[in-house]
């Protein structure tokens, strides 16, 4: 599925991440900023990309800056930054 | 002879200052302090290079130090605690020699025993006399305790006082007397009132830094230390300070009497002095006008110097006398060794203070800290950096529950019974990890950019650089 609208969900307060999801260029592009990249930048990849697939989400940029968010709360953000760009692509 | 020079340049150049010297400075003005930053830029402008620098801690306000570094006027470093700015600096390696860590009584010791030779101390001063006598109740930067500044004073070859605030003699009380003081220049101001103290200090509201207090008060309660006489120190920050607001009632329930609080001193603690739920106050360090005014005010609110607060070379010290400290971590590894120096990724933001020293005096040293910190677990298998022992470390309090150092069996024995969370320290590790996942290792890093330095002078870490 493509990404067509671009949305946003989440914070930047401490233990939280924001996403956001916009048009891709043809694949998936995942940038991610984090205050523990070397410790959980994998794992946050790995999260995300895991939601994206779930939603059968194959073309789309998502930018995630990740203030300490865990695991639940990053799957969390980016559902729901999935759901509202979708939704307002309904329109 | 009079002592009163007009320029600072002048102090300094009758001092001798020269390059290779060593010259201390004391933090009271904390965030504030103009001193630190006029006496390196002065130096510059003389001419002066390879200077040592024995700053009781180093605060943001203090990063045009790194220039100094960069250019050469800078060359050694001393100090009990570093901010994040400078910290960072320092961790990237912009200095060839290592920095030395030491705690709040390390350094006394180590001055006092001539281990550190000063060339010349600066004390700022928010008031003093033209003879050098000095407090820090009076005046617009008013800091209330100067007990850092006071071996310094009298171990220095020189002692210059910097004040904005002239006396007629003599003043008194003289937390620096004239017998120790050379010089004694007036400035326009020596900080800024904003960042000395605080206003108030604000107990925190978060419901997790709530409920880890109420614990840490809970585990005091069954401790067995609790009783007439009782004496407690905790810091400013977080979960520590709202500490004391679950103690009270403790004590108004079990009619305990304190004899003294000690530390850095909030109006929190001053509140607790009034209400009789304490004798005296001890104070090395004022943190809000609260407690400046305290000082200034209250026969029972007594300035002590960094020697007497924790220093381990002298007879005895005031922690030496304390019943239960709390403290905060941002590491606590399985055998309950406790990192206050850097952060997760290995940059220094912090140092010991008086962590370990009051770890070491205290019948109970209780760490306070949330389970895990933006994703990152409070315990861990290895301290990144070793601030202070976990032979000295009784009791870790989170949300979660409480882990208690497997020396003390009794003290276990009576939590347990007192109807506390308690948990080996690795299930804690374990609860946070459920949470938050698996961190990866980051690396130990490069050269070493520090050495930490226990308080009896031994090394007892190092610190590395990070790109």
């Amino acid at each position: 599925m493509k990404i067509s609208k671009s949305a946003a969900a989440g914070s930047m307060e401490s233990n939280d991440a924001m996403i956001l999801i916009e048009p891709g260029e043809g694949d998936v592009e995942i940038a991610i900023e984090s205050v523990v990249m070397r410790q959980f930048g994998k794992q946050i990849e790995s999260a995300v990309k895991s939601v994206l697939d779930e939603y059968e989400i194959d073309d789309a940029r998502v930018w995630v800056r990740d203030k300490g968010a865990v695991e639940c709360t990053l799957r969390a953000r980016t559902e729901t930054a999935i759901l509202r760009a979708l939704k307002e692509e309904a329109k | 002879m009079s002592k009163l020079v007009s320029t600072l340049r002048e102090a300094m150049e009758k001092a001798g200052l020269k390059s290779g010297m060593t010259i201390s400075f004391h933090h009271h003005l904390r965030n504030g302090d103009y001193v630190l930053n006029m006496v390196l830029e002065e130096a510059e402008k003389m001419g002066v290079r390879d200077l040592g620098v024995e700053a009781s801690s180093i605060f943001d306000v203090h990063a045009p130090i790194i220039d100094h570094i960069r250019n050469g006027v800078v060359t050694r470093l001393g100090t009990n605690y570093m901010g994040a700015k400078v910290g960072k600096a320092i961790t990237q390696g912009v200095m060839d020699t290592p920095v030395i860590f030491r705690t709040h009584g390390g350094r006394p010791n180590a001055i006092e025993t001539g281990k550190i030779k000063i060339d010349i101390a600066f004390v700022a001063a928010p008031c003093a006399d033209a003879a050098g006598n000095a407090n820090g109740i009076y005046g617009k930067s008013a800091c209330g305790s100067m007990g850092y500044a006071v071996s310094d004073a009298k171990c220095a070859q020189k002692t210059i006082v910097i004040t904005d605030t002239l006396m007629p003699y003599p003043l008194s009380p003289a937390s620096i007397e004239e017998t120790n003081v050379d010089f004694v220049v007036k400035v326009d101001e020596i900080g800024d009132a904003k960042g000395i103290v605080s206003g108030t200090t604000q107990i925190t509201r978060d419901p997790v830094g709530l409920k880890i207090a109420q614990t840490a008060a809970d585990v005091i309660r069954h401790s067995g230390y609790l009783e007439n006489g009782f004496s407690f120190q905790t810091g400013a920050g977080g979960a520590s300070l709202a500490v004391t607001k679950f103690l009270k009632p403790i004590m108004r329930e079990k009619g305990v009497k304190g004899s003294f609080g000690l530390g850095g001193i909030t109006s929190y603690m001053v509140d607790m002095l009034k209400e009789g739920y304490f004798e005296k106050l001890m104070d090395v360090q004022c943190f809000d006008l609260g407690a400046v005014a305290s000082l200034r005010e209250n026969p029972n609110h007594i300035e002590v110097s960094a020697s007497r607060y924790a220093s381990p070379g002298v007879k005895s010290a005031c922690v030496d006398h304390l019943d239960t400290v709390i403290l905060g971590a941002t590491q606590v590894d399985l055998d309950f060794n406790v990192n206050v120096h850097t952060d997760s990724n290995g940059f220094i933001m912090g140092g010991s203070g008086g962590h370990s020293d009051t770890a070491a005096g205290a019948k109970l040293a209780i760490i306070v800290a949330p389970l895990y910190r933006a994703r990152l677990p409070i315990v861990v298998d290895r301290v990144h950096t070793k601030s202070t022992p976990g032979s000295t470390v009784d009791v870790l309090v989170t949300q979660r529950g409480i882990a208690v150092n497997p020396e003390r069996e009794e003290l276990k024995r009576r939590l347990v019974k007192g109807g506390l969370p308690v948990f080996d320290i690795s299930e804690l590790k374990n609860l946070a990890e459920r949470v938050t996942g698996t961190p990866e290792e980051i690396s130990k890093g490069g050269r070493v950019v520090a050495k930490v330095e226990y308080r009896d002078g031994t090394i007892i870490d190092e610190i590395r650089s990070v790109e």
